[in-house]
Formats: C-alpha cells, sequence, structure tokens
C-alpha cells in the first residue's frame, strides 16, 4: 500500500495555519505533488508533496504530533 | 531575595539563567518538553519538571504546565529566557496572581511596550527621537496620504500588531501606496485580528543600534551600547559593543534617550531600547524596546563586566539598583557570533541531529554560552541557537583577530552549523572595516553564501 512519507523531522501540520482547512482530508485522492501537510523545522516550515497517488487517504499521524525523518505520515489505497 | 527560581525556557539561555541563580545561591528548577529530557539545562538545575510533548505550544508555551510545575516545586519566582512565554503580558499576569515573582516587567509594561503604537508614543512622550510617520494608529486612506508629508518616499506601513519583521508593506511611490494601504489593512485584520496600521519613513542605510537599560519601578540606569547591524531576514546573527559609528556626543544622547524611556514608564528589570542610526544624518530613531534580556547580552556584559542576569534577578528579588551610571563604564570591544544548526551554503537549511566529539573554544578574552555537550541531541522542534561564541579584547581589530583564533578551535562533529559565515566575515574588509548597515549582509550572502559549505565531520 502507498505511503506518504515525512521528508525531515519536526513538527508535522495538516493546514498552513489553526485558521485555515487541511491541505487534505480523510479519504481524499492524493496525485503526486500534492501537499498533504507541514513539516516545521527549526522554525522553518517546508511543505510535504507526496511522491505516489491513490485514493482513500489515511493519516497515521495526528496534527501537530512530533516526527522523525522517514516517519510515515499517511497511507493510501 | 528569591528562594527558588523556576527556569521556563531551554537552550542556551536555560543554561545562562541557572548559572546566574546558582552564583546567587538561589536554588533552580528546569522544566523540559519529551525532546529535552536530556538537555544540559535539565542537568544543571537543581530539580526538572516534564511540562508535555516536543510541540511548543503544548510544552514551553504551556502557561498552566508551567504554573503547575512551580506549585508542585516551591519555586517562588519564574524567569521566563528570552522567546516563547518572555513578551506575553498574559504570562507575567498569571505568574503574579499565582503569588510567584515574575523576573521582568509588569504584565501592563510589557502590553504598553508591545503595542508598537503605544510604545512609539510612550517614545515621543518621553523626549526619544522616533522616526518620521504618523503619531499613532491612522484611521484611513485619508489620513494616511497627510502622513506622507512628514515621511516622503519610500515609506513603510506597518501593522500595529506585528513585530519582528511580520506585517511590514513598502511602497516607493503614490501609486504602490494607494494599492498597498488597503491591502496591509485587509493583511494586517487577517495575521494579527486587528488591522490597526500605522506608517514610518523608511531610512534605507541605517544601522541597527540598542541600548541596555536596568531600572527597579523607580531609578533606571544604561549599559551602553551593541551595534547589531548584521542580519540576515531581519534577525541578528553578529553583535558587538562598542558601535564604532557612534561619536562620543551621539552615544551619550543615544544612551540617556534609552533612560529617559526606561524611567517614564517606571521600567523594571533588564529591557533594551533599539534604534536605528542614520549615518548620513547623523541621527538616530527609535524602532521599539524589548522587555526582556535579549540573546545578545553578553557582548554587553564582556565590556562592563556586569553579570545582566544576576542584575535582573536581584531587581526582582526586591533589591533597589546597585549600580550608580558612574559605576558603569567600556573597557575593550566584544563581538558575538550566534553558532546556529545551519547550513549557510543551503539558504540556511536547518540541520537538526546528534552531536559528535565536540571541541570548544577558550582561552583569555573567549566565553562560549552554549547547550551543547558531547552526544546531545539537537532536536528539530526549537530554534536553531547552538550557542553564542563570545570575544573580548582591548580594541576592536584585536576582537577581530580573537574572533578567527576562537572559531578555528571551534568543533561541534555530525552538525552543520553557521561558522564558516564568521569565518568568512571576519575576514571581510567592510565588516573589518566596520562599514555595513542592516541590509548589507543579505546583499553579501548573494555573492559568497554558495561557498560557505560547513564540514561535516563523521
Amino acid at each position: 500500500m502507498p505511503q506518504i512519507q515525512s521528508p525531515l523531522p519536526g513538527t508535522f501540520y495538516r493546514s498552513s495555519s489553526p485558521d485555515t482547512p487541511h491541505f487534505k482530508a480523510d479519504g481524499d485522492a492524493v496525485a503526486v505533488g500534492d501537499v498533504i501537510g507541514l513539516i516545521e523545522v527549526m522554525k522553518s516550515f517546508h511543505e510535504v508533496k507526496s511522491e505516489v497517488a491513490g485514493t482513500g487517504l489515511r493519516f497515521v499521524i495526528d496534527n501537530e504530533d512530533p516526527v522523525m525523518a522517514g516517519a510515515v505520515l499517511a497511507e493510501l489505497d | 531575595m528569591l528562594q527558588k527560581l523556576l527556569v521556563a525556557n531551554r537552550g542556551e539561555i536555560a543554561v545562562r539563567v541557572i548559572r546566574a541563580a546558582r552564583d546567587l545561591g538561589i536554588a533552580t528548577v528546569a522544566v523540559y518538553s519529551d525532546a529535552d529530557r536530556d538537555a544540559l539545562h535539565v542537568q544543571l538545575a537543581d530539580e526538572a519538571v516534564h511540562i508535555g510533548p516536543p510541540a511548543a505550544k503544548k510544552s514551553y508555551l504551556n502557561i498552566a504546565n508551567i504554573l503547575k510545575a512551580a506549585a508542585e516545586t516551591g519555586a517562588d519566582s519564574v524567569h521566563p529566557g528570552y522567546g516563547f512565554l518572555a513578551e506575553n503580558a498574559g504570562f507575567s499576569d498569571a505568574v503574579t496572581a499565582a503569588g510567584l515573582v515574575f523576573v521582568g516587567p509588569s504584565g501592563d509594561a510589557i502590553r504598553l511596550m508591545g503595542d508598537k503604537v503605544a510604545a512609539r508614543s510612550a517614545a515621543h512622550a518621553a523626549g526619544v527621537p522616533v522616526v518620521p510617520g504618523s503619531a499613532g494608529r491612522i484611521e484611513g486612506i485619508a489620513a494616511a496620504r497627510h502622513v506622507l508629508t512628514l515621511t516622503g518616499f519610500p515609506v513603510m506601513i506597518k501593522a500595529a500588531a506585528g513585530g519582528g519583521g511580520r506585517g511590514i508593506r513598502i511602497a516607493t511611490d503614490l501609486a504602490e501606496f494607494e494599492a498597498a494601504f488597503p491591502q496591509a489593512q485587509a493583511e494586517a485584520l487577517a495575521a494579527f485580528g486587528d488591522g490597526g496600521l500605522y506608517m514610518e519613513k523608511l531610512i534605507p542605510r541605517a544601522r541597527h543600534i540598542e541600548v541596555q537599560v536596568l531600572g527597579d519601578g523607580v531609578n533606571a540606569v544604561h549599559c551602553f551600547e551593541r551595534e547589531c547591524s548584521l542580519q540576515r531576514r531581519r534577525q541578528k546573527v553578529w553583535e558587538e559593543a562598542p558601535s564604532r559609528a557612534l561619536s562620543d556626543r551621539l552615544r551619550d544622547q543615544l544612551c540617556n534617550s534609552a533612560v529617559a524611556l526606561a524611567r517614564a514608564v517606571k521600567y523594571s528589570g533588564a529591557g533594551t531600547v533599539e534604534y536605528l542610526y542614520d549615518d548620513a544624518a547623523d541621527r538616530f530613531y527609535f524602532i521599539e524596546m524589548n522587555t526582556r534580556i535579549q540573546v545578545e547580552h553578553p557582548v554587553t556584559e564582556m565590556v562592563t563586566g556586569i553579570d545582566l542576569v544576576a542584575e535582573m534577578l536581584r531587581i526582582a528579588g526586591g533589591e533597589p539598583l546597585r549600580l550608580r551610571q558612574s559605576d558603569i563604564t567600556v573597557t575593550g570591544h566584544a563581538i558575538e557570533v550566534r553558532i546556529n544548526a545551519e547550513d549557510p551554503s543551503r539558504d540556511f537549511a536547518p540541520f537538526p541531529g546528534t552531536v559528535g566529539a565536540l571541541r570548544l573554544p577558550g582561552g583569555p578574552g573567549v566565553r562560549f554560552d552554549s547547550m551543547l555537550y558531547p552526544g546531545c541531541v539537537v532536536p528539530p522542534f526549537y530554534d536553531s541557537l547552538l550557542g553564542k561564541l563570545i570575544v573580548h579584547a582591548e580594541t576592536r581589530e584585536a576582537a577581530l583577530v580573537r574572533l578567527q583564533r576562537a572559531l578555528s578551535e571551534l568543533s561541534i562533529e555530525g552538525i552543520k552549523t553557521t561558522k564558516p559565515l564568521f569565518q568568512a566575515l571576519a575576514n571581510d574588509r567592510h565588516v573589518m572595516a566596520g562599514d555595513f548597515h542592516t541590509r548589507w549582509l543579505e546583499g553579501w550572502l548573494e555573492r559568497h553564501a554558495s561557498r560557505l559549505t560547513p564540514e561535516l565531520e563523521a
């Protein structure tokens, strides 16, 4: 099953700010290059772009959770 | 006198505050997140309390958890360090309401200086020169057009609730201004929940010079100035004291104006009054007052011999100012550089990781304030400052040589750092001549950044 991994260690965010909607909702389809979240590393923010395509997006990490580089953020069908 | 101090911070500043407290015989309580269990400040404090997960919002910014840690350990006081909750008026109020001493100014003083328009008005009222601009918040574009007669172009449109370089627009002519003003209003409302704006003349080539003050709520003294003109994206990377740009006459005026402001607002604790200095016009203008200890405080300590953090703790403990203005003098020259976990050759990309072997600089006139020890983890969740290298010598020229010497001794294996930036800057002819302004470094980096590759030692 395709997985989206974090390219960096840091804090994972599902939206660009607390007041904006999530980049992707659970169950969404994802194309290669779609932004699915942000990683904050030492106060700088980096977009997480999917390198895989699929449907039925399921996040396995919660918003604002700490992640290590290579950690699985989400899975697709 | 304070008996037990909780340090509501992490990293090098938590270490710095713990050291000052221990020097005064004050017991210390560290707080830490999951990511900092083995951090140096946790090791050095008498006690340490876990306050939450790695995300700062859930730990170092979590007021309820910090106050709970203070209550559980019987702390009688809280030092906020810098960053995190240091300039949060609500935190100062909450600490005081819990019956504890906040090592810093009152919530009201933080609020006054945190509102850029109110701070500017307070400075103006105290006789401190302010950058030509609006007297306060601007009500509508008609009033804004009138302010242009004072400022001319280029002009900065700033959000009253902004700060740290955020919420600023620049217009170079009337057409740009007419378009930018309503946009700035909408942006300020969206970003800060407050559409209030003010305007200031843009001084394109200015130095950043700031004055350290200490106040006890009645009296105030200054500890002379620091120059922090070498900045990247409005973040200081290199600071020194004294500034070689100032004449003695202007230095007196500048420092005395900072004291006047501190007295006018009945300031208590350590604070910094920041100015722009326009070399060409030989004039200085108030920018803002920071109501906390600053990252670059050690350069002032090196040239005055005053332990600023210890003075903060004494003032918070209820002592009147120990130092009279005539007791405070400057000896020699000090330079501080910020060693960050960043790769300067790759647009300062952050570089968290684990430190391997570590060799720290030492010897005469060298100080290294840091959170590092061999094998320590540099987590990705907080800012990238690893430590500050500070050198002191009789003259600026000798301090630059000593900086080179100390940088060559510094070796941090396993982490890319900004050390190559400072090795190059200390050898640059403009830096050696003190010939720079706040935008100078960004231009220099466009030409030189690619060769500032850190060696990554295994």
